[in-house]
């Protein structure tokens, strides 16, 4: 395979909405979704003679994501207007920042594909707006622009390119979600495009000095889209290559249907964005009291948590790191730990079931419909031995279609254990009686023949029998 | 009593001593408009019925004892491109030919605090750009000292108003000249104020690193009371100045004994009209008489003001006019069949000859590999400028300088020659471009009889020193008891 011989080089763009209240500009409010055009006003619809003005938060929460993420903060700084026309950018140009971004200089460390810790450079991250969204279905062929996004601040953070493979940027791009969660600047929800990544993608010969012809791809809005197109994209790019060909510089659109993408405009409409000092607004200036103080204020970051569940909680460095990699998650944990006191039960479920199904249904940690205390209580239930842990699993399926005490929830589905001694006596004879080569096993010195005679007792009473009588019964029977 | 020639002071101690009721000066200024609008055709939108409305109003609360604003009931008449909720705002384009602001702009706001009336919005040159007022895309506006001259621009509306008695005072707004250019023309008062005095929120931006409101009006007294009302810190204009508020009244001293005022010779060299220069030279020698300390200087970096001007206007002003897409609000085509059409045909339909100019101008400066060219380079000479002005300050107190190089010209003699229309600017960008604030005050009248204007330039916020200096040189002339348009002659 001819892509051996390639390496791959990566950088990243990744846009993130801040967490703000109201809007970068004005008072509108940031909120997600809302009648189309209900969250404007005057200055975000760009009516003749409005003037911006900046929010401050804006400015903390992007310094906020600097400190985290070990930038140099500028104290002084300028917004710029970037220039270009769409229907969706009502001032015709997105006020941004050009040349004297806040942050710049960073870096966050990541895993390679050894495991071995990596550094990847972080070029800048600047405040800029968003734009509105185009509706285009419905209306006969017109499109309706939609202005409640319009003004929603932004950072943009920019990395060096320092990525190498797929996983890279899968670990690069889930370890800034994870800071910004945990610094509690952006909600980072991908799926409403509150967290977007365009990704810049070369391949060159290994051993090669210099970078080759770069494409941008952009419209990727999960991880797996993410993946799969950097996959395909190197893929083609090497096909080129190989071939003889030259690699154009372009913008792509991913498409994640065909699972292909397509490049998004000719060259002849190459933008210009015509850059120049926004003189709206005046000059950014921040004292070093100011970002001292920002700093000295920043919440617990993961390494520290993880440090922290190692030691006070006996967890492996393993378990730490995967239960840290989410703020969402490492929240849930300390709150179900705090109430049941097993932090190895409650990071066992997180990691395994609850884990298992937000991958299957797509589902980020934020999305974890059911509190700590739920967690928390599903793991003394079973603690009593009021349920098994097979039982505790369809609970857990339960939480995430209908989230409530997990106690009502075996009530309502009679999934309360069976503890009856003359209940499970009746069971085990059953199975006893309907599995005589198991019981020969058994007896022939085959321990393990017990496991199955139990799995078919706790299939029969449909994992409402109390486990360890079964198992306790059966040796007892079968002596 | 004739009240349209009054200003606006006179017009509140007659108020003050309920010797006249506001329903009698709102009647008054209707009349004339009804009269003389046609002649000078200033207004692109008049609102006598609903001035009428408010005047009966204010007379009826001060009638029931409400205490109002001593302005309270005194009429103005407001430039075309500051936002007014429910009146027509255009800028004179057929851009916004029906645009309905849906806001008040802050300087509207602090009029209708004070209870001001609006007699309508004034015509200027398409979105402030030009120096004439012929590039109005509904009327060309006459000079009321010689109807077959321009007003000047691109406040000529404004100043042209306030000259034919139609409006008492008038705000209009200065990019580049266009307050103290129209007011010299017009042989009135015009002062553009420090760059962040006044607020710029709901101005329909030209060029924001320039624009600035300020009063046209019939003597410095009134400039100084409409100062007072428009001056202050706005929260939405971030580039608005934060201080404690003047009383600009009190600066008007009627003394420049020991004030040091500095000639730069640059302005009175090429290109002067020689009755301007003589003119010029006759305030000169009353100042001296008066007391003041003149001496001439060298401001040789002010040659490069107007490149530099147009440099940094234009490349504003191309991205701030991109909002008007066709898309939101305003003009949009009925040609198109694609977005690219949409665009380009609502804006080369919409638009005017010279405001496209000044697009592709500023679009072309701020291109890549133009950039470091012409807008950095720009921005370069804007330093040098500011400092050439911060040394002049260290000297004097006031800079005298014409307002423009002639008189006003007749209509239809420069629409056609850009760069003859630009020159018009050349006495006044400078301020702009530092953003200092300056009068225009009228020292005479040519040979003709058309007004000629003198320009005080003050330090940043000295806007005291120089009302104080044009309203000495006014008690002194009194221009207003010499001359007068024929139209005013009654």
């Amino acid at each position: 395979m001819s892509r051996d011989n390639y390496e791959l080089v990566m950088g990243l763009e990744v846009h993130s909405e801040l967490s703000t209240k109201t809007k970068i500009f004005c008072s509108c409010p940031t909120e997600f979704g809302g009648d189309p055009n209900t969250h404007t006003c005057p200055i975000c619809m760009a009516m003749p003679g409005t003037l911006p003005v900046l929010n401050e938060k804006v400015v903390e929460y992007a310094v906020k994501a600097g400190l985290a993420t070990n930038c140099e903060i500028s104290r002084n700084s300028k917004n710029d207007r970037k220039n270009y026309f769409y229907p969706d950018l009502p001032k015709s140009y997105q006020i941004s920042q050009f040349d004297k971004p806040l942050c710049e200089h960073g870096y966050i460390e990541i895993e390679d594909d050894e495991g071995n810790p990596k550094k990847v450079r972080i070029t800048r991250i600047h405040i800029e707006e968003d734009a509105g969204k185009l509706n285009h279905s419905d209306f006969g062929g017109e499109s309706l622009v939609d202005l409640n996004r319009a003004g929603v601040p932004l950072i943009e953070i920019v990395s060096e390119p320092d990525l190498r493979s797929s996983g890279e940027v899968d670990r690069y791009l889930k370890k800034l979600k994870s800071i910004l969660e945990y610094i509690e600047v952006s909600d980072c929800k991908m799926q409403e495009g509150s967290f977007r990544a365009d990704v810049n993608v070369s391949v060159r010969k290994k051993g090669a000095s210099e970078y080759g012809t770069r494409t941008e791809m952009k419209n990727m809005n999960s991880f797996r889209a993410i993946t799969r197109a950097i996959e395909y994209e190197a893929d083609r790019q090497v096909d080129v290559l190989e071939d003889g060909g030259k690699i154009e510089q372009e913008t792509l659109r991913w498409d994640d249907v065909s699972g292909k993408t397509f490049s998004m405009r000719d060259k002849e409409d190459a933008q210009d964005y015509r850059y120049f000092p926004e003189p709206d607004l005046v000059a950014i200036r921040l004292s070093q009291e100011y970002i001292d103080n920002i700093k000295a204020n920043l919440p617990e970051m993961p390494e520290s948590r993880r440090e922290r569940y190692i030691t006070d909680f006996n967890l492996t460095e393993k378990e730490a790191r995967l239960l840290t990699a989410s703020k969402y998650l490492s929240n849930i944990f300390e709150g179900a730990e705090k109430i049941c006191g097993n932090a190895k039960a409650v990071a066992n479920w997180l990691l395994s079931d609850i884990s298992r199904i937000l991958n299957e249904k797509e589902m980020e940690p934020s999305d974890i419909p059911f509190t700590a205390e739920h967690l928390a209580k599903l793991v003394e239930l079973i603690e009593k031995g009021t349920i098994s842990s097979a039982i505790g699993k369809k609970v857990v399926t339960e939480l995430f279609e209908n989230p409530k005490d997990p106690e009502e929830i075996i009530k309502e589905k009679g999934w309360i254990q069976i503890s009856d001694e003359g209940a499970i006596k009746e069971v085990v004879e059953k199975i006893i009686a309907a599995n005589p080569q198991s019981v020969a096993d058994y007896k022939a010195g085959k321990d393990k023949a017990i496991g199955f005679l139990v799995g078919q007792a706790m299939k029969e009473t449909k994992g409402k029998a109390n486990p360890q009588m079964l198992n306790k019964m059966f040796i007892e029977e079968l002596k | 009593m004739d009240i349209t020639s009054l200003t606006v002071h006179e017009l509140m101690e007659k108020l003050e001593k309920k010797e006249i009721n506001s329903v009698e000066i709102t009647k008054a200024y209707v009349d004339r408009i009804n009269d003389k609008e046609k002649d000078v055709k200033a207004f692109v939108t008049t609102t006598c019925d609903d001035a009428m409305k408010r005047a009966k109003e204010i007379d009826n609360k001060k009638e029931n004892g409400e205490k109002l604003s001593p302005y309270a009931g005194i009429p103005i008449g407001i430039k075309d491109n500051m936002c007014t909720k429910g009146v027509r705002t255009t800028c004179s384009s057929k851009m916004l030919e029906n645009f309905i602001s849906p806001y008040d702009a802050t300087v509207v706001e602090k009029l209708n605090d004070e209870q001001i009336i609006s007699l309508g919005k004034l015509n200027m040159d398409e979105f402030a750009m030009g120096a004439s007022t012929e590039y109005s895309y509904f009327k060309k506006t006459a000079n009321p000292w010689n109807l077959n001259t321009v007003p000047g621009g691109s406040s000529g509306g404004s100043a042209a108003a306030v000259a034919a008695e139609l409006v008492p005072w008038a705000l209009g707004s200065d990019t580049g000249g266009s307050i103290r250019q129209p007011a010299s023309f017009c042989g009135v008062v015009g002062l553009k104020p420090t760059y962040g005095l006044v607020s710029r929120y709901g101005l329909v931006a030209f060029a924001s690193s320039l624009d600035q409101i300020g009063p046209i009006t019939k003597d410095v007294r009134d400039a100084a009371m409409l100062l007072n009302i428009i001056a202050g810190h706005d929260e939405r204009d971030t580039t608005s100045y934060e201080a404690p508020k003047k009383d600009y009244v009190k600066a008007l001293k009627n003394d420049v004994k020991g004030l040091k005022i500095g000639i730069p010779k640059e302005y009175f060299g090429e290109g002067i009209n020689p009755e301007v220069k003589a003119k010029l030279e006759e305030a000169i020698e009353t100042y001296k008489k008066l007391g003041a300390e003149v001496e001439e200087f060298s401001l040789d970096i002010a040659t490069y003001a107007l490149a530099t001007y147009y440099i940094i206007a234009c490349a504003e002003a191309s991205s701030n006019l991109g909002r008007f897409d066709g898309i939101r609000y305003g003009y949009r085509t009925e040609n198109f069949s694609n977005l690219k059409e949409l665009y380009r045909n609502s804006r080369s339909e919409g638009f005017g000859p010279e405001v496209k100019r000044r697009i592709i101008l500023g679009t072309y400066v701020l291109s890549s590999g133009y950039y470091d060219a012409y807008y950095k380079k720009a921005q370069q000479v804007r330093t040098l400028v500011k400092k050439e002005f911060d040394r002049a300050f260290e000297k004097y107190d006031v800079l005298l300088t014409p307002t423009s190089p002639t008189v006003a010209f007749e209509i239809g003699t420069r629409s056609n020659n850009p760069l003859e229309m630009y020159l018009a600017d050349i006495c006044t960008v400078s301020l702009n471009i530092a953003g200092l604030p300056g009068i225009s005050i009228p020292c005479g009248v040519n040979s003709e009889g058309m007004p000629i204007g003198m320009q005080l330039i003050g330090n940043k916020f000295e806007e005291e020193k120089i009302l104080n200096a044009a309203y000495t040189f006014e008690q002194e002339y009194k221009f207003r008891d010499k001359y007068k348009p024929d139209l005013c002659k009654k």
